[in-house]
């Protein structure tokens, strides 16, 4: 495998373990606080409604022209990218309570747990199949516009869909198999990673999208992607010093679907 | 059916604009910056380089200005 198809497997790998970890944290809590066959039943149809949506937005993508869809595709990335960056560093610097995935696990699960039953035709908890599958669509749709958008960027959509695959089963593995909220995921860390990949990415197509050539080609991503994580590791230390002696903020309680 | 299409545009905005619309008005404003620099001689591989450097400190001074 080449330089540039090792960056975009990575890239989506990445950014596709995020997404799947937090619809893991709620189906956990939506199958452990509630009913299992409900929860699995609202991941299942979830997923069939995002194959529906690969389906149906796959080959559309596939035949924009290249050049505008690196344009519009570039100025969501780029988007994406700095609002995960931006996030990624206030978490970094102590200016917002890192994102826990066990004390959202907690969140969910007491949330779940209060909620009354309520058995709606084939599913014995409705709460447990709405939850689930709220959380898996919302999570779902990241994954595919990732897979979707860098694979047709890069020429090479059953790459980046191989990528995608691999980081949602790995995730579900891991998840089945201890059956906890996976808190162990460095997942500030990997979000921090994934917020640069995104910014580079977004730069570089939204930039040749518009008209500008970049000095090397496709090398120019080599260079963009490390200057962007210094300047973003800057950013932390500047904050950090600028923080002088507050205390730091509890770890947060967000919605479940809440991204980055 | 209202709420529902309010709901989606909701849905929409959070997924797209997220947390500080700024960063959306300053990359849509960078490209067409860029555009408009490439129908020239000038390069234009430099302007979303020189957004980064002002829009992610403007945008982290905005968020930290609030707490």
């Amino acid at each position: 495998m080449s330089a540039g198809a090792w960056s975009l497997f990575i890239a989506v790998f990445l950014a596709c373990v995020v997404e799947a970890v937090e619809a893991t944290t709620i189906i956990l809590a939506a199958g452990t606080a509630r009913d299992w066959r409900s929860a699995l039943t609202g991941m299942s149809a979830a997923l069939v409604v995002l194959v529906a949506i690969v389906a149906a937005l796959g080959p559309a993508v596939s035949a924009l022209p290249l050049r505008e869809l690196r344009l519009v595709v570039g100025a969501l990335l780029l988007i994406f990218g700095l609002q995960w960056l931006r996030k990624a560093i206030l978490r970094a610097s102590g200016r917002k309570a890192l994102h826990d995935e066990e004390n959202l696990y907690r969140s969910h699960l007491a949330e779940a747990q209060a909620a009354p039953a309520r058995r709606l035709g084939s599913v014995p908890d409705w709460y447990a199949f709405t939850l689930s599958f709220k959380g898996t669509l919302l999570e779902g749709l990241e994954v595919v516009f990732i897979a979707l958008t860098f694979g047709s960027n890069a020429g090479d959509i059953p790459l980046a869909g191989l990528a995608a695959g691999c980081a949602v089963v790995l995730v579900a593995i891991v998840g089945v198999a201890v059956r906890a909220p996976l808190a162990r995921v460095p997942e500030n860390t990997l979000k921090f990673v994934v917020g640069i990949m995104l910014t580079a990415f977004g730069m570089f197509w939204g930039g040749e999208g518009a008209g500008a050539h970049w000095p090397g080609s496709d090398a120019a991503l080599l260079v963009l992607a490390p200057v962007i994580a210094l300047f973003a590791i800057g950013l932390v230390a500047v904050l950090r010093r600028g923080k002088q002696a507050t205390p730091a903020p509890a770890r947060e309680s967000v919605p479940a679907t809440e991204a980055g | 059916m209202v709420n529902r299409i309010k709901a989606f545009f909701a849905f929409l905005y959070d997924f797209v604009v997220g947390d500080d619309w700024r960063i959306a008005v300053g990359v849509v404003i960078g490209l067409a910056v860029t555009y408009a620099i490439s129908q020239t001689s000038v390069p234009a591989w430099w302007v979303l380089p020189a957004l980064l450097v002002v829009l992610l400190p403007a945008s982290l001074w905005v968020a930290t200005r609030h707490r």
